[in-house]
């Protein structure tokens, strides 16, 4: 019987081979925290006797959940980080970067075939490039430092194809928000989620990423995407064993909404009701990107947004808002009445950034619109593609945005 | 006594710690905002040693370590629920606080809850016994070791068995 992709990345990394449901030691090649992780992770390090990082170029400190730092107490934080990597000599991202996975991504820190720890659970990003990367909490990821290794369970494997094309005004938000409708918040557990086929292969690497960040939101260990697979060694096997094997026609795939307050209450925009929005947030590690901001500002183009609406964007990196403003998209945000946010997690953590009022609604291309998410848990969160918000942006409603694509 | 504090299914670290309040090493400070938005009375209800009882995927979403040490430092000494998110599961073992899997259907707010962790068993109100699934080997030994901290100054290195 063959091998799933996780089954073979990790009997790598475990000098063994290995099949689902095994309990093994692996190497872990890169290691990530935020601000929010990382003081807790460099204490337990320190608290384990750690004195010196095991692998100080594969570890790696982003400033991003609180850029630029809006109070003293998170001051003291990011200060703390800021002495541990000079001390540590380590890879090290200020807040002139941007969000961690996307800088992660940018930098060229994580690879095809990589074991990945990261202190945040969108760590499941990286497998866009072929990587096994999953999140984990401050203290696990403090031992990683310590020993260069962790134990996990090798996960069960469901396997997700798209065949097809997407229709105009379908994006890849849509296809991963359709798909953990579909698998609900537990779906996938504990297990690897490949996913594969002709339509998933036209995604472009940006996509790609959007489609892996989500997995999390279904339960996933990770997600990786196969048509990224170059090493023949890590391509599953034909005849792998898998926990179950989901077929999507992304011909079929309708623009779709999370609405509050939870990923997968999934519904088509068009049944989602007449909901006033009062917010639009575009940005974050799911959709801050070149890409999410070219297709927003395409509708945007030459327009205003509803007076009622705020809309905030926020571009993922500091590299993708300089790319922005030389295609003149932020120029386009700016003229249609936007605020842009200084590159980082910004509201979708709902530390800083134009946190909602009581009772106001909010559409956002964020991956979480949990109670109390963006900072008040009097404020409801939509969840939506860039498209979408943007659309609706000019509407002041939740809009299809393949209405505002014909006009 | 020990007292069930119950919840429902799919409760998210969000709703167990609110991401503008996890940025801090004063464990004191997560406690006092713990469960906020889900049960605002939460800090006044809970006394030490009570044990948190929740449906399906307790603690899904972030990976914030902050959730379990919010309930432990506000005094919470185990959490039941039929089942885990994954983070959240290691996370709560990796701070010393014991997550166990178990039909927690038939708890009730209020209810007097003793846990046995070498047999596995969880009491209500004197009489009624629940079977826990068993943790991994490896688990077990690192929350018989207090945590991951302890485990690994002890050990130094990881190990299965």
């Amino acid at each position: 019987m063959g091998l799933t992709f996780a089954e073979k990345l990790l009997g790598r990394k475990a000098h063994q081979a290995v099949r689902a449901g095994d309990c093994v030691i692996v190497d872990v090649d890169v290691m990530m925290a935020s601000d929010t992780t990382g003081p807790i992770a460099m204490k337990a390090f320190e608290r384990m006797g750690g004195r010196k990082l095991k692998k100080k170029e594969r570890t790696v400190f982003v400033l991003d959940h609180a850029t630029p730092c809006p109070n003293e107490r998170i001051a003291a934080l990011h200060k703390l980080i800021r002495e541990f990597c000079q001390e540590q000599q380590c890879v090290f991202f200020d807040q002139n970067y941007g969000v961690c996975h996307q800088v992660m991504l940018e930098e060229g820190l994580v690879h095809e075939g990589d074991l990945i720890l990261g202190g945040d659970s969108h760590t499941c990003s990286y497998g866009a490039v072929g990587a096994f990367s999953t999140g984990v909490g401050s203290t696990e990821l403090g031992a990683a430092m310590l020993t260069g290794k962790t134990w996990l369970m090798v996960p069960k494997t469901t396997r997700i194809e798209l065949t097809g094309q997407l229709p105009a005004g379908v994006c890849a938000k849509d296809v991963i928000l359709q798909i953990i409708g579909d698998l609900r918040s537990d779906g996938v557990s504990y297990e690897s989620v490949e996913f594969a086929g002709d339509g998933f292969a036209r995604f472009t690497a940006e996509e790609a990423t959007t489609v892996c960040n989500m997995t999390i939101e279904m339960g996933g260990k990770n997600g990786v995407f196969i048509p990224a697979l170059k090493d023949p060694g890590l391509i599953p096997d034909e005849d792998a064993v898998y926990e179950r094997v989901l077929r999507y026609d992304a011909a079929s795939m309708v623009p779709v909404v999370s609405c509050p307050h939870t990923v997968d209450n999934v519904r088509p925009v068009t049944q989602a009701g007449q909901e006033r929005i009062d917010v639009v947030y575009l940005g974050s590690c799911t959709n801050g990107r070149l890409g999410d901001l070219a297709a927003a500002a395409r509708i945007l183009e030459g327009k205003k947004i509803s007076p009622a609406v705020r809309m905030i964007v926020c571009p993922a990196s500091n590299r993708v808002l300089l790319r922005a403003i030389e295609r003149g998209y932020i120029q386009t945000f700016l003229a249609a009445g936007a605020t842009i946010n200084t590159p980082g997690c910004s509201l979708c953590v709902g530390t800083l950034g134009g946190v909602p009022g009581d009772g106001e609604t909010v559409l956002s291309t964020t991956n979480r619109n949990f109670k109390g998410r963006m900072g008040n848990s009097k404020a409801r969160v939509f969840l939506a593609s860039p498209v979408t918000a943007a659309a609706s942006a000019l509407t002041g409603v939740l809009t299809d945005p393949r209405e505002v694509m014909r006009q | 006594m020990k007292k069930a504090l119950v919840y429902g299914d799919h409760i998210n670290t969000d709703l167990v710690i609110a991401g503008k309040y996890t940025k801090t090493l004063d464990f004191q400070e997560l406690a006092a905002h713990c469960m906020e938005d889900l049960d605002p009375l939460f800090s006044q209800r809970v006394r030490q040693g009570d044990v948190l009882v929740a449906g399906s995927n307790f603690g899904c979403g972030s990976s914030r370590e902050q959730a379990p040490l919010a309930l432990k430092y506000a005094g919470i000494s185990a959490i039941l629920a039929k089942s885990f998110a994954r983070i959240f599961y290691r996370n709560a073992i990796n701070v010393g606080l014991p997550a166990l899997i178990c039909d927690t259907s038939s708890i009730r707010y209020g209810d007097t809850v003793e846990v046995d962790m070498s047999a596995g068993i969880v009491t209500v109100n004197g009489t009624r016994e629940i079977a826990c699934q068993t943790l991994s080997p490896i688990m077990r030994n690192i929350l018989s070791a207090g945590g991951l901290v302890p485990f690994l100054r002890e050990k130094g290195d990881f190990v299965l068995e």
